[in-house]
This record gives structure tokens, C-alpha cells and sequence, in this order.
């Protein structure tokens, strides 16, 4: 069947028209479109190129900004780690060495590459998206096909702005009806996982589609693609729709004009055709989704709020009621604790996961009237300049601020603890980040991932919490 | 890259589930601007103790793992980030060769990019591995790129499936951005195409 003829899907139509060479055994030169890049996956891509005296292929489609490891905290004084510092200061001289467009540390415009893409319309839908992250998936909102990649792949794209590729297989994770009050992407996402596994899309490409996703709003999109890696699968696909369109419309770098009606006419044929074959199909209940925490140290660990620790004998595989038990005494819990009895010592409400002004709305109004309660360190982490702006604008800094939160520069901040952002050994985070790995936060932290509503009912109550209790 | 054609060395146990690129190097060790170096901190957690004296409960500071150049590890291996740190620390560790029964992708593409093969073979497989790699001195793995064999201590020769153009590029130590630059009149035939079909998305 050729292509026009058979019903195709989403990422069957990106994918087809992003093929410039196939190689007799199905490797495809792709081309990419849009180049992201950060300073901890480039310096090694940027040195490649020196050394054999190669150029950026596209420096107008490339664009960078730092976020790993930049401080959270006032940086008119620059950034004191000296690691840190030589990692910025070399991607502000590879990027002027070789004419890249930057978003410096000082600029409205700077934050986390997966938030900046989005917001300054860099990223849009039929288009092939690549960073040094596996957390590209996120792009995939706005029904581009992005996914993260190795350095020697970010030196491959500087050098021939293409990948050497082969197709992902098709994933459709049908998730019907509509949310329950309380809930929100990040437990449509966790509860995905918590089904699925952390390998349980490995090969694939997720569509994700039915009522309860075409009912987010871009930000909750956004929340479900970027967690797409953590289901193991290399990206995540909204279908363009309206939303998608409205949400795109008069950013930076968005089509304008005569342009934006072609784009929009275009985007418009690239939903999956009716029929079209999917190799895996999952369907989700919305209206059963309960607000998730993760009770161990792997996303796929995930427990309603209103439960409680599993127990490791209940396993049936021994290796991996081996490492169950790690876990646990790792994560220092006892099998049947009540989520809702476990404390915690920091909430981290951020990253590119959560840390768009909708995600930092959420959490304000929980917030609003509040306190933090007394021993917990609690901090939000804007995703970017621009959405730590608005929020400013919005008045919520000052409800943060009021009720005991720290509110600090765009990054990543504590999502992996790169920067001064840390969990010290022992302390137990409410994180609305997206890994909970051991020491992901900071060497021997304990990380459980929530939606930022529900961050934000751990930090006034001081316990993990069922924000349902929290808000009418 | 150095070619991988065959490699005869010791095998290290790791029958953990879901190793990420967390645990084979953390996050605070990715601010170098080098390749070379992240060996001393591979599997970090594991390998050292609160005070930064080593564990000498992990496997690879025990004899003669020390010395390993193979690993065989549990399912899911190198889950997580997009780190080719992880590959880079294995690699200047000396593990050259990891047996698991699954991986993350983008882990698995990272591992041909700097000459280290990941083989893939069904869990049963693996454990018979597992055993193998528990040897101690007598650990010792072949594995033979050109036949797709993996060379037990006993002798049995295991069968392994991998992409005849990674197997190709592994065997020689090429390159890829010298192949695809070879293609850079189609990738300029296609840009023309593109730009006059979707203008936007070159503005």
C-alpha cells in the first residue's frame, strides 16, 4: 500500500513526510525541524563539529537556551558553582561561534527548553522536533513528532540536520469520558504508567486521544506528552485541533499572516485517518482515575492518594519482589502506611512537566489563605521567565509568597537536583516532577511525584494528602 | 570510534529491573564538557558509600569484576534520560558489551554511537548468563559481532539478533555524520521541496 492509498496515523504522516533517503535496510534519513539544545547534552556535539571542521547545517532552525543547572535563586551576580558556570559559559560561546539563536539567562525568554519551545511558537504540529532530553516528548502537544537523543545525535542534527531513523510502531491510549473533580493531566499521565509500565511503550510512538484528552487544555497536554518517556516510548502525539491552533496563534515564532492560513489548512489534514492501524491499543477509563502519588522509585510505582504502601511479598516474580523491597527501604516505608500518613520535608512544584502558569495556578489555589506547614520547605520554580511574568502579573507570586512558598528563577531546578536544588540524604519530597528515581533530587532523596494541586495540599498539611479535602 | 569485532572478557552480574541513567551516573556528575572521565562515578550510588569510600558490597568492586568488560544486567536497562553520560561512563569504565533482556531505547541507540554493542536475549537466556557472570575469575564471556555469538564458559555459542547496518557501522567504527553527509545533495533536493510545500516551517 503506498502512501495517499492505506489510512495513516498521525505519526505515519509526520514520519512519511520527513523521509529523504530509505536505505535498503530500512534505515530512513530524517529530516528534523526544529534543533532544541541546552548545556549539558551540547558541549561534547559542539567540540565533535570543531574537531572534524564541520558548521550548523541550520542555525535558523536551531535555538538554545541553559536550564539544567542554572541557578533558581538571584543570578544578576552570575552562577557561583564553577561546573555549572564553564557549562553555560560554553554554550554561550558555541553558540556564538556558530550562529545560534540563544535565549541568555537573563532574558524573559529563558527557561526550561521544553516550556520555551512551546511558548514562543518554535514548536508546531506535522513538525520533527529533537533535543539532547528525553523529555522532547513534550512538543508532541502541539502534534509534532519530538523526541529526545543522544549527543552524538545532536552533533548528527547540528552537522546534517537530519537522524538516522527507523519507524516507531503505533501506540493508541484511548482514554475515554471525563476526569473526576480533583483530577488532572498529570494523574491521567500517572495512572497511564501505573497501567502501561515503564517499558510498556518501548518501540512506539503514543497517540494520545479520546474525550478526557481532547478536554485538556494545551498546558495538560503537554503534562501527559512529556511523561511519555517515562512510559518508555520515545514520543507522545496529540492531534492538532483547535486548541492546538488558538493556543499557537500570534506566538513569536508562529506563522503569521497569509502563512498561519496555509499552516492551519495544512495542520488540519494531519489527525489520523479513520481506520487508520494502530500496533498497540490502550484504553482508559477517565471517570476511574483518582488523584496518584508514587509510592517507590520508579514511575510506574503509582498508588491513589488514597491507599496505601503495597507490600513487596505480594509479588509474584522474585526479582521483582527483590527489588520492591529495595525500594521500600530506600523510600523508607513500611507496607500498608496510609499514603495520606506519610510526611514530607520539601514540595518542588515545577519542571517541564508542571511548570506552566496553568500548572502554578493550580497550585495557588490551593494555596491561597494557606500556610506551609511548619518544618516543610516548599518552592515554586516558574518554567520560564515569561510564565514566571505572568504568573507575577496574575498576583499568584504574592499567594505563594504569603502562605510560606519560595519563589524562585525559571530552571530545573530540583527535578534533577543539577543545580544547588537538592534534596539533602533522607529528606522526602512532593514533587511535580516526573522521575523518582533514587537520587534523582539530590543523593538519598525520597521523591513522590503528584499532580501540583496535590503538591501544593502536601506542603500546607505537611503529609501527603487527597487535595479533594482541600478544595470544593 | 573504536571497532567492536570480538571481545573476550569478564562478565559482571547486575540483576537489577529497570537500571536508569540515574543510577549509572546521577545528574550532578553531567557538568563536565568532556566525554572522558565519568568512569569513576559510573553506578555511583551503588558503587560508593555516604562517606566516599567504596561499597564493598557492589559487584564491580569485588574481584575480578573490577575488570569487567561485559555486564549482564536485568530488564529495562538504561531507562530514564537521554544522558549518552551513561554510555560514555560505562565506556570509560571498560564495559565495552551489555546483555539484558530489554532496554530503553534511546540508551540502546547511545550504546552504537560509541561502540559499545547491547544484546538482547530472551530472560531465560539472560539468567543462564546471570549464572555464568556469578563465576567469578571463571566469568568469562566471548561475544563474536561478526557471527552474532555469544560464547559461554562452558562453550555454548548463543545466538544474538542485531540491525545489519548498526552491526555494520560497529564492525568497522564508522562514523554515521560522514555517511549521511555523503547524502547532502538529497537532503538539500528535500529542503528545496519542503520550503516551496510548507514555507513556514523554514521562516
Amino acid at each position: 500500500m503506498g502512501e495517499g492509498t492505506a489510512p495513516r496515523t498521525l505519526f505515519d504522516k509526520i514520519w512519511d513526510s520527513h523521509v529523504v533517503e530509505r536505505l535498503p535496510d530500512g534505515t530512513c534519513i530524517l529530516y528534523i525541524d526544529r534543533h532544541l539544545v541546552h548545556e549539558v547534552t551540547s558541549p561534547q556535539a559542539f567540540e565533535g563539529l570543531r574537531m572534524a571542521g564541520r558548521s550548523v547545517r541550520r542555525p535558523d532552525a536551531t535555538f538554545a537556551v541553559a536550564d539544567h543547572n542554572v541557578p533558581t535563586s538571584d543570578r544578576s551576580k552570575g552562577i557561583d558553582e564553577p561546573e555549572s558556570r564553564i557549562q553555560v559559559e560554553t554554550l554561550e560561546r558555541n553558540v556564538a561561534e556558530f550562529g545560534v539563536p540563544y535565549f541568555p539567562l537573563m532574558d524573559a525568554r529563558q527557561g526550561i527548553v521544553h516550556i520555551v519551545g512551546p511558548e514562543q511558537g518554535i514548536s508546531q504540529p506535522g513538525l520533527t522536533i529533537v533535543c539532547g532530553d528525553s523529555h522532547t516528548s513534550t512538543h508532541g502537544a502541539l502534534g509534532a513528532l519530538a523526541f529526545g537523543i543522544g549527543t552524538s545525535e545532536v552533533e548528527h542534527v547540528l552537522a546534517t540536520q537530519t537522524l538516522l531513523q527507523k519507524p516507531a510502531k503505533n501506540m493508541l491510549i484511548d482514554v475515554q469520558g471525563k476526569l473526576p473533580f480533583g483530577c488532572t493531566a498529570k494523574d491521567i499521565i500517572l495512572a497511564i504508567i501505573g497501567r502501561i509500565g515503564t517499558a510498556g511503550g518501548t518501540g512506539h510512538v503514543i497517540e494520545y486521544a479520546g474525550e478526557a484528552i481532547r478536554d485538556l487544555d494545551m498546558a495538560g497536554r503537554m503534562t501527559v506528552c512529556n511523561m511519555s518517556i517515562e512510559a518508555g516510548a520515545r514520543a507522545g502525539l496529540v492531534a492538532p485541533d483547535e486548541k492546538t491552533f488558538a493556543y499557537l496563534k500570534g506566538r513569536p515564532y508562529a506563522p503569521k499572516g497569509e502563512a498561519w492560513e496555509r499552516a492551519v489548512a495544512y495542520w488540519s489534514t494531519l489527525p489520523s485517518d479513520p481506520g487508520a492501524r494502530y500496533d498497540t491499543t490502550v484504553t482508559l477509563k477517565a471517570d476511574e482515575i483518582v488523584p496518584l502519588v508514587t509510592w517507590g522509585t520508579s514511575p510506574e510505582d503509582v498508588v491513589p492518594i488514597t491507599g496505601a504502601v503495597p507490600d513487596p511479598e505480594a509479588e509474584t516474580n522474585e526479582a521483582r519482589r527483590a527489588a520492591k523491597r529495595r525500594m521500600l527501604d530506600y523510600m523508607a516505608l513500611t507496607p500498608g502506611t496510609r499514603m495520606q500518613d506519610v510526611a514530607v520535608d520539601v514540595v518542588f512544584i515545577g519542571s517541564c512537566t508542571n511548570g506552566r502558569i496553568e500548572d502554578l495556578r493550580a497550585a495557588a489555589a490551593v494555596a491561597r489563605g494557606r500556610k506551609v506547614a511548619d518544618g516543610v520547605r516548599a518552592m515554586v520554580v516558574p518554567g520560564s521567565g515569561l510564565v514566571k511574568r505572568q504568573a507575577e502579573e496574575e498576583g499568584l507570586d504574592r499567594i505563594f509568597r504569603e502562605a510560606g512558598f519560595e519563589w524562585r528563577e525559571a530552571g530545573c531546578s530540583m527535578c534533577l537536583g543539577m543545580n544547588p536544588d537538592q534534596l539533602k540524604p533522607g529528606q522526602r519530597s512532593a514533587s511535580t516532577s516526573n522521575r523518582n528515581f533514587e537520587g534523582r533530587q539530590g543523593p538519598g532523596g525520597r521523591t513522590h511525584l503528584m499532580s501540583p494541586a496535590m503538591a501544593a495540599a502536601a506542603a500546607v498539611t505537611g503529609r501527603l494528602t487527597d487535595v479533594r479535602q482541600l478544595v470544593n | 570510534m573504536q571497532p567492536f569485532t570480538t571481545l573476550t572478557g569478564i562478565a559482571a552480574p547486575l540483576p537489577i529491573p529497570n537500571i536508569d541513567t540515574d543510577k549509572i551516573i546521577p545528574a550532578r556528575f553531567l557538568k563536565t564538557i568532556k566525554r572522558s572521565g565519568l568512569g569513576k562515578n559510573l553506578f555511583d550510588a551503588m558503587r560508593y558509600r555516604a562517606d566516599g569510600s567504596e561499597n564493598p558490597d557492589f559487584i564491580l568492586n569485588q574481584e575480578p569484576y573490577r575488570k569487567a568488560e561485559i555486564l549482564v544486567a536485568g530488564p529495562n536497562f538504561g531507562c530514564g534520560s537521554s544522558r549518552e553520560h551513561a554510555p560514555w561512563a560505562l565506556l570509560d569504565f571498560g564495559i565495552r558489551c551489555v546483555i539484558a533482556p530489554d532496554f530503553a531505547d534511546i540508551f540502546h541507540n547511545n550504546c552504537f554511537k560509541n561502540g559499545i554493542l547491547p544484546i538482547k536475549l530472551p530472560q531465560e537466556i539472560c539468567d543462564a548468563l546471570m549464572e555464568d557472570a556469578r563465576l567469578g575469575a571463571n566469568a568469562r564471556l566471548t561475544v563474536d559481532l561478526e557471527r552474532q555469538v555469544v560464547v559461554r564458559p562452558n562453550g555454548e555459542e548463543i545466538h544474538f539478533e542485531i540491525d545489519p547496518f548498526r552491526k555494520h557501522c560497529l564492525l568497522n567504527g564508522l562514523d554515521d555524520i560522514g555517511q549521511t553527509m555523503a547524502y547532502a545533495p538529497k537532503i538539500d533536493a528535500y529542503e528545496a521541496k519542503r520550503r516551496a510545500a510548507e514555507p513556514w516551517a523554514f521562516a
